[in-house]
């Protein structure tokens, strides 16, 4: 069947996407931030915001190198 | 329950003719006036009537009221205007050329409905692992959402049927997750998408009669991204969205920022002298899904087409196979 890498790929993505919302669940979600009497909210979400987009540029960077690995014949191409 | 089934066989049966039947009206208009585009992947060059957008969003509206007057419920509410803002973003496209930057900023406006009626719940559901609560965070995704799933959509209507086709796909994939997460009156409501992006391919399958142009296919993806928003099924719509969404960030990874794709100077894709479709060799040309396709020698268009078909069915599966694992607690 033509483009096999890309159904790997595909496939690939879905596990990172499970794998990266168990993290958000396990690990992130249940941080709480405290001691900033009505900031707390904000704090909190602000925190858990920012490792967020931390998480969503690493899933980017390994998805980046997850791709040239897969496909390095047809990038070169 | 079975007004319920009675309610969706009649919406289905709304979306779908209202399509079918407009479009070839909304051909022979805009043919009247001129209003064709050149198939560089046919030979000759053939002239296609743009944009189909119009009868998409008929089909819609006309749905989707039939199942307000049934329903009156602010989530079909939120679908309607949302659904026709992005039809306005897309047709104001459709006929200027505008920035990269109008349809998403213009998109994530269209998004506003969606926070003002209150159609959402501020959580994100995941597989094995539950859900999580993000009230503040879940505002800015309503508005992200909206401009990723139109562009996306947008971004991969390049080749005779395959917006249409893969909408078509991705669409039930969506309305069987609903049935199985069991948020029926949301799959009633996402029922005419399906329909519509079916009736659509009739007319836009290759070799197509008529492209949807952006009108078409931001109505289809932002509605695509209201449903998945006000169907609290998020993470499975963007699983059955994959072989798009690889598209765009294969796009945006080779190209390194947000472009007009009518400001691309190399085009990925070249012909052969019997015109088939070839990947091309200029390293300055983005890398896209049927560049990669392409990557294992030259097809047809409509063979490239199958190959994207046979993807949209893979990732259906796996949203489905997602759907189902919603309600498994690791």
């Amino acid at each position: 069947m033509k483009g096999t890498q890309i159904f790997l790929f595909v496939f690939v993505m879905w596990v990172l996407i499970i794998v990266g919302g168990g993290l958000l669940i396990s690990i992130i979600a249940p941080l709480t931030i405290n001691g900033h009497g009505k900031l707390d909210s904000l704090f909190d979400s602000a925190v858990k915001a920012l490792i967020a987009m931390i998480l969503v540029v690493a899933w980017i960077f390994t998805l980046s190198k997850i791709k040239n690995w897969i496909f390095h014949k047809q990038i070169k191409n | 329950m079975l007004d319920k089934i009675i309610l969706a066989i009649l919406v289905s049966a709304i979306a779908f003719f209202s399509v079918y039947i407009t479009t070839p009206f909304l051909i022979k208009g805009l043919e009247k006036r001129n209003l064709t585009v050149k198939d560089y992947n046919r030979v000759g060059g053939a002239m296609v009537p743009r944009p189909g957008g119009p009868s998409i969003l008929v089909g819609i509206l006309a749905s989707e009221f039939a199942l307000y007057v049934f329903f009156p419920t602010a989530e079909i509410l939120a679908i309607l205007i949302t659904t026709s803002l992005a039809f306005v973003v897309g047709l104001i496209d459709d006929r200027r050329v505008l920035g990269g930057w109008f349809k998403p900023v213009a998109l994530a406006i269209s998004a506003i409905p969606i926070i003002l009626l209150g159609t959402y719940e501020p959580h994100l559901s995941f597989p094995l692992f539950g859900t999580v609560r993000i009230p503040e965070l879940y505002i800015a995704l309503v508005i992200f959402m909206i401009p990723v799933t139109g562009n996306t959509i947008n971004s991969i209507d390049v080749l005779n049927g395959v917006a249409s086709g893969f909408m078509t796909i991705a669409s039930f994939a969506l309305t069987i997750s609903l049935f199985i997460v069991h948020n029926y009156d949301i799959a009633i409501a996402s029922l005419p998408l399906g329909f519509v992006s079916l009736a659509f391919y009739k007319y836009h399958k290759f070799p197509s009669r008529i492209f949807p142009g952006d009108s078409g296919a931001l109505t289809l993806g932002a509605m695509y991204g209201v449903l998945a928003i006000v169907g609290h099924v998020e993470i499975i719509a963007a699983v059955a969205l994959l072989p798009a969404v690889i598209n765009s960030f294969l796009f945006l990874s080779s190209v390194k920022r947000i472009i007009e794709h009518r400001q691309i100077k190399s085009n990925p894709v070249t012909h052969t002298d019997d015109f088939k479709l070839m990947a091309t060799t200029d390293k300055d040309a983005p890398v896209t899904l049927v560049r990669l396709i392409l990557a294992g020698g030259p097809m047809t268009e409509k063979q490239v087409g199958t190959v994207i078909f046979r993807l949209a069915i893979f990732s259906a599966i796996l949203a489905i196979v997602t759907a189902f694992m919603m309600g498994v607690k690791i």
